[in-house]
């Protein structure tokens, strides 16, 4: 069942991921297990899915997405998918296992492992995705777990820029290779990776294809940290070691070559592909080279060194001969193999002696032995030293430049180049085995060094016994994998190689003699002047890549931004909506100017209807002028016109509508009658003796947008109102409502059947705003003048204290006792109404939104009868897990249809026997709105509570401080906060 | 009744639109509410005025004619999605006059 395998390898280190959510925080060892769990699976399905690919097969699975659209989730596995999904599962084993001794008991190991396993799905997602959309998306997905994963000690400033940096470097290369990717599937006419591999011909003759490979070269090469983008993966290096050693040597930075390599049957054989590869190749590979060797940082050497044998790999497959294909594919292998264990070195040096400057190790060797023998042989391997696996992948390289090219410069550029890079490699591989090993002991170091727990290391052990176990018997170790993966490449093109380490003395021989004399010759010579002491390469150590990075992005993005809003921007609102609002009735005015088709002639009207909308008139345009020194007036004529439109909605057939009106109108009121308290006193006489004329100026202004605005939206409803209405889809509606949504409340069956993703998509912004407003208050500070007693108590309290026989806060105790009573009798009277309106809302008038609304005024007038502490000494009143428990419902009766093999939500409907009452319908709709209830519920009474709340608050800190002076209130403390302390 | 109501969302909106632009955050909020009722109304309209013709289907009444429900499935989810915002936008209200000291939309006087 290969098939099964390939969608569980996929599904596993992201159900791995989400997992680690639940596991007990600071459980180091159940979240390494967790995760060493995880990878091992995944490792042993592409075990598993060996055999179906090892001659030349695929493995492919297509679960329909967009079929329309050519879209399909795709996967696919054929040799050289597999051996990247080695690459990943494996190392990614053994960086867990390392993880677990390398991370401090102290740091947040959730969230890291959190981050590891999601980041090994969606680089399994990039190699196994047949689909070439469906790659940019894992493609971007692993530029985001790498960002995350750098700035994972986020307190750290280097951490941070780091990330930033790598993000917006591979950020938006990934967005031109998504780009790219679509005008690739725009010239081949489908975005199916098999279908693309096998179009090479068209791509090349195509008129596009300079563009195509321009910005798809621009996605591979910012990721692999090519020249001149290399600048990201040093900054990188602020993240933690295992990271490093996984995403920034083993396997993230490789998708760059990965996808070169993967389209190299589509993209590659061009002289431009030669050109520009090549050329980006060598450079890197040089100039990484050259930096490497003068770096202070071991992690620091290790990033150059790896952006240099990146760009080897880029070399080899720029120059487009099969051989070189395979030397890439190698190489590839190779380089993950010892530079992932430079790294846990690398890290387990810096464990054990708190620096990575290699200025400051020396003599190592005596107080770790093993670590540094292990360390010296994959520094070995990365010079290049025969029996090593790095010496057999170099030579293949090495005799690659050493074919005769059509071009003359070519020619001899690219042998000397190679050598020449080959000399740095050596010299920079001897100075971490030299620096950090010999030499006298290190002094002042802030621990005595030893060796590691010996777990830490096993995962080194095991790599470089890889290494050493290619390096001499390659065709029986690696033979087999590497053939199917290049087979899987290259197809029938595949060349006949050699895996063998003696081919006689030939020219690549001379070329690695060369570069390791004069690599050795080099680092004795640096050492004796002391070029080591430079921190950074001489001559273009001013030069740095992140450093122009940053100020290009400075201009751009300050500076520029700054200018243009400076220019076409106000900080001011009020020009801001005006300028909307004319561009809003301009927009709608323009495409009436050539005519209108005339309005209808009015009908006959209803008398009381007139008097209704006389009502509401008065009321809106009364609300509009007093608004400014009434407050409260205002918001009793904003609930008069609120009633008229109310009305309206009875009156034309809308029942739904005008409960829901009615009953947010009065939550709504109450909202802003508790937000009153907090506003300043703003009375009339506080105007200035004088307007000045540009104040006066602006109010006609506004007023005539107003009438203009006014008299244009009357227009245009009047002349829509008189017109026949089109056939719209409302028919569909009212004719399916009850065979297929299984309620005769045609508005209910909408909201919560036919347009329930809708309704799913509305809840959840009421939870989001209701957990925005609960965080907003968490560190409300009211104005010094809003800090004390109301008037109104303070004149009870005041009456208190004269009278005899009355303590003070009698009053307020006492204040609206026999109403207090009422309500607090009311609430199981309207929870029950609540329930009616809720149960009858499929067939009739009710639903969701209206029995959620209702029950929250319950708990509302609980609190306005009880006070805050009553209401939550005898209530559990919990809106945020009501809140989350609705939309849970909501989706789950949602998923539920997928049981059935329906689309989700598709809603299901019958009648059930029920004993006593008969027949009743039933539809899990119903299940849904119960959903859309609780949350309605929740983010209601989370609102109100929340403002409620700062009249408690504000008492307490009056109590704190005497002083009406607080600047600053308790962090972490307060709103609705208490009411969750409370229950 | 459709003059009625069209001078209604008229005045409505022109009520709403001259609060908006007012300098005061609280006159603001009692614009948006009128905006919002007038958009509300207007959605609605679109469907045509009906009386007594309510899309709750009737078994009993063959072929019955109904209104129009989709702008009213639209104008009951606008309806709660602009009672969120009139909620998130008293509580910015609120911490921007505590945070600001003033109740001044640019969080500054002038």
């Amino acid at each position: 069942m290969p098939e099964t395998y390939l969608i569980l390898l996929l599904a596993v280190p992201f159900a791995g991921s989400l997992l680690t959510l639940v596991v007990p925080r600071n459980t180091r060892n159940a979240e390494a297990l967790l995760s060493g769990g995880v990878a091992t699976a995944a490792l042993v399905l592409t075990i598993l899915l060996y055999p179906a690919v090892a001659d030349g097969g695929v493995v492919r699975v297509d679960i329909p997405w967009m079929p329309s659209l050519g879209l399909e989730i795709a996967l696919r596995i054929d040799g050289f998918a597999w051996l990247f999904a080695v690459l990943i599962t494996g190392v990614g084993l053994l960086v867990v296992i390392y993880a677990r001794y390398y991370m401090s008991p102290k740091d947040p190991l959730a969230r890291f492992f959190g981050f590891m396993l999601s980041f090994m799905g969606a680089m399994l997602g990039l190699v196994l995705s047949g689909n070439i959309i469906q790659l940019a998306i894992f493609w971007e997905l692993t530029s985001i777990s790498s960002f995350l994963l750098i700035s994972y000690w986020y307190h750290r400033q280097q951490a941070r820029d780091g990330a930033r940096i790598a993000l917006i470097v591979t950020g938006l290369g990934g967005f031109a290779l998504l780009v790219g990717m679509l005008i690739i599937g725009h010239i081949v006419g489908s975005y199916d990776l098999d279908e693309v591999l096998a179009s090479g011909d068209v791509i090349r003759e195509h008129p596009l294809y300079v563009t195509a490979l321009l910005l798809f070269l621009l996605g591979a090469l910012t990721k692999s940290a090519q020249f001149p983008f290399h600048f990201w993966l040093p900054q990188a290096m602020a993240a933690p070691t295992p990271v490093s050693a996984y995403l920034h040597s083993a396997t993230m930075v490789k998708a760059g070559v990965f996808l070169l390599v993967r389209f190299w049957p589509a993209m590659a054989g061009t002289p431009e592909w030669f050109w520009i590869v090549t050329t980006c190749g060598m450079t890197t590979l040089v100039l990484g080279a050259y930096a490497a060797i003068f770096q202070r940082d071991l992690k620091g050497l290790l990033a150059y060194s790896t952006i240099s044998h990146l760009g080897l790999i880029t070399a080899l497959l720029g120059m487009g001969s099969p051989l070189a294909a395979v030397a890439a594919i190698f190489h590839i292998v190779n380089h993950a193999t010892f530079k992932a264990s430079l790294f846990m070195a690398a890290g387990i040096i810096d464990h054990e002696t708190g620096t990575r400057d290699i200025t400051r190790l020396s003599g190592l060797i005596r107080f770790m032995p093993v670590t540094a023998t292990l360390a010296i042989v994959a520094s070995a391997a990365m010079a290049g030293v025969p029996l090593l696996n790095g010496f057999i992948s170099k030579e293949m390289f090495f005799a690659e430049t050493a074919v005769t090219n059509a071009n003359g410069f070519a020619n001899w550029a690219l042998p000397v180049f190679a050598t020449l890079a080959g000399a740095f490699a050596v010299a920079y591989s001897i100075r971490v085995v030299h620096g950090v090993f010999f030499g006298p002991p290190p002094v002042d170091l802030d621990r005595v060094p030893h060796e590691p727990p010996a777990l830490m290391r096993r995962p080194i052990e095991l790599l470089v016994l890889a290494c050493l176990v290619v390096g001499i018997v390659p065709a029986i170790t690696i033979g087999p994998f590497l053939a199917s993966a290049v087979h899987a490449v290259l197809g029938s093109e595949t060349p006949y190689y050699s895996l063998s380490i003696w081919h006689g003395f030939n020219l690549p021989l001379l070329m690695s003699a060369i570069a390791l004399g004069a690599g050795t010759l080099l680092y004795v010579v640096l050492y004796r002047i002391g070029g080591f002491r430079l921190d950074g390469p001489p001559l273009t150590r001013h030069i740095r890549g992140a450093r122009i990075f940053e100020r290009i992005l400075t201009t751009v993005t300050v500076r520029w931004a700054q200018a243009l809003s400076v220019f076409a921007a106000s900080r001011r609102l009020q020009p801001q909506l005006f300028l909307l609002l004319v561009i809003a009735v301009g927009v709608t005015a323009s495409p009436l100017v050539g005519g209108f088709g005339g309005l209808g002639e009015p009908q006959a009207a209803d008398v009381a209807f007139g008097l209704v909308w006389t009502a509401g008139v008065i009321c809106a345009a009364a609300a509009a002028y007093f608004a400014k020194y009434h407050r409260l007036v205002a918001l009793v004529l904003l609930g008069g016109a609120g009633l008229a439109t109310s009305i309206t909605f009875v009156w034309f057939s809308a029942p739904d509508l005008a409960i829901t009106q009615l009953l947010v109108e009065i939550v709504t009121t109450v909202l802003i009658l508790l937000g009153l308290r907090w506003l300043p006193e703003r009375l009339e006489n506080m105007l200035p003796a004088r307007e000045g004329t540009r104040v006066r100026t602006r109010r006609y202004r506004d007023f005539a947008l107003a009438v203009v605005s006014g008299l244009g939206v009357a227009l245009l409803v009047y002349a829509v109102m008189t017109r026949q209405p089109p056939d719209g889809i409302g028919r569909f509606f009212i004719e399916n409502a009850y065979t297929q949504g299984g309620g005769t409340n045609v508005v209910n069956v909408m909201l919560v059947d036919f347009r329930g993703f809708d309704t799913l998509g509305e809840i959840t912004v009421l939870g989001v705003v209701a957990v925005t407003i609960f965080a907003l208050l968490r560190r409300f500070r009211p104005a010094r003048e809003s800090i004390g007693k109301p008037e109104q108590q303070r004149i009870q309290t005041a009456f208190d204290d004269r009278v005899a026989g009355r303590r003070a806060g009698d009053s307020i105790t006492e204040y609206l006792l026999v109403p207090s009573a009422i309500m607090q009798w009311l609430f199981p009277v309207i929870a029950v109404f609540a329930a009616y309106l809720f149960i009858r809302g499929h067939d009739l008038p009710g639903g969701g939104f209206a029995a959620g609304i209702t029950m929250s005024i319950a708990f509302l007038l609980q609190y306005m009868a009880g006070g805050v502490r009553w209401v939550e000494d005898r209530l559990r009143i919990l809106p945020m897990i009501w809140i989350g428990m609705g939309i849970m419902i909501a989706v789950l009766t949602g998923l539920g249809a997928w049981l059935f093999d329906y689309p989700f939500l598709t809603s299901f409907h019958q009648y059930v026997e029920v004993p006593v009452i008969g027949r009743v319908p039933l539809a899990t709709a119903l299940f849904f709105d119960l959903g859309v209830f609780l949350v309605v519920v929740g983010a209601t009474v989370l609102t109100l509570i929340a403002i409620a709340h700062q009249s408690v608050r504000a008492h307490r800190v009056r109590q704190a401080e005497p002083e009406p002076a607080p600047t600053t209130a308790p962090a972490g403390d307060g709103g609705g906060g208490e009411g969750q302390e409370a229950t | 009744m459709e003059l009625i109501l069209a001078i209604g969302i008229g005045v409505l909106t022109a009520s709403g639109v001259w609060l908006i632009l007012r300098p005061r955050t609280f006159q603001v909020i009692i614009g948006l509410s009128l905006l919002s009722y007038a958009v509300n109304l207007f959605i609605f309209a679109m469907g045509r005025l009906r009386s007594n013709a309510a899309p709750i289907l009737d078994s009993a009444v063959e072929g019955a004619d109904y209104a129009d429900p989709v702008p009213q499935a639209l104008v009951l989810t606008a309806i709660v999605i602009s009672f969120a915002m009139t909620a998130l936008f008293l509580v910015v209200l609120l911490a921007a006059r505590g945070a600001t000291g003033t109740d001044h939309v640019d969080g500054r006087e002038g």
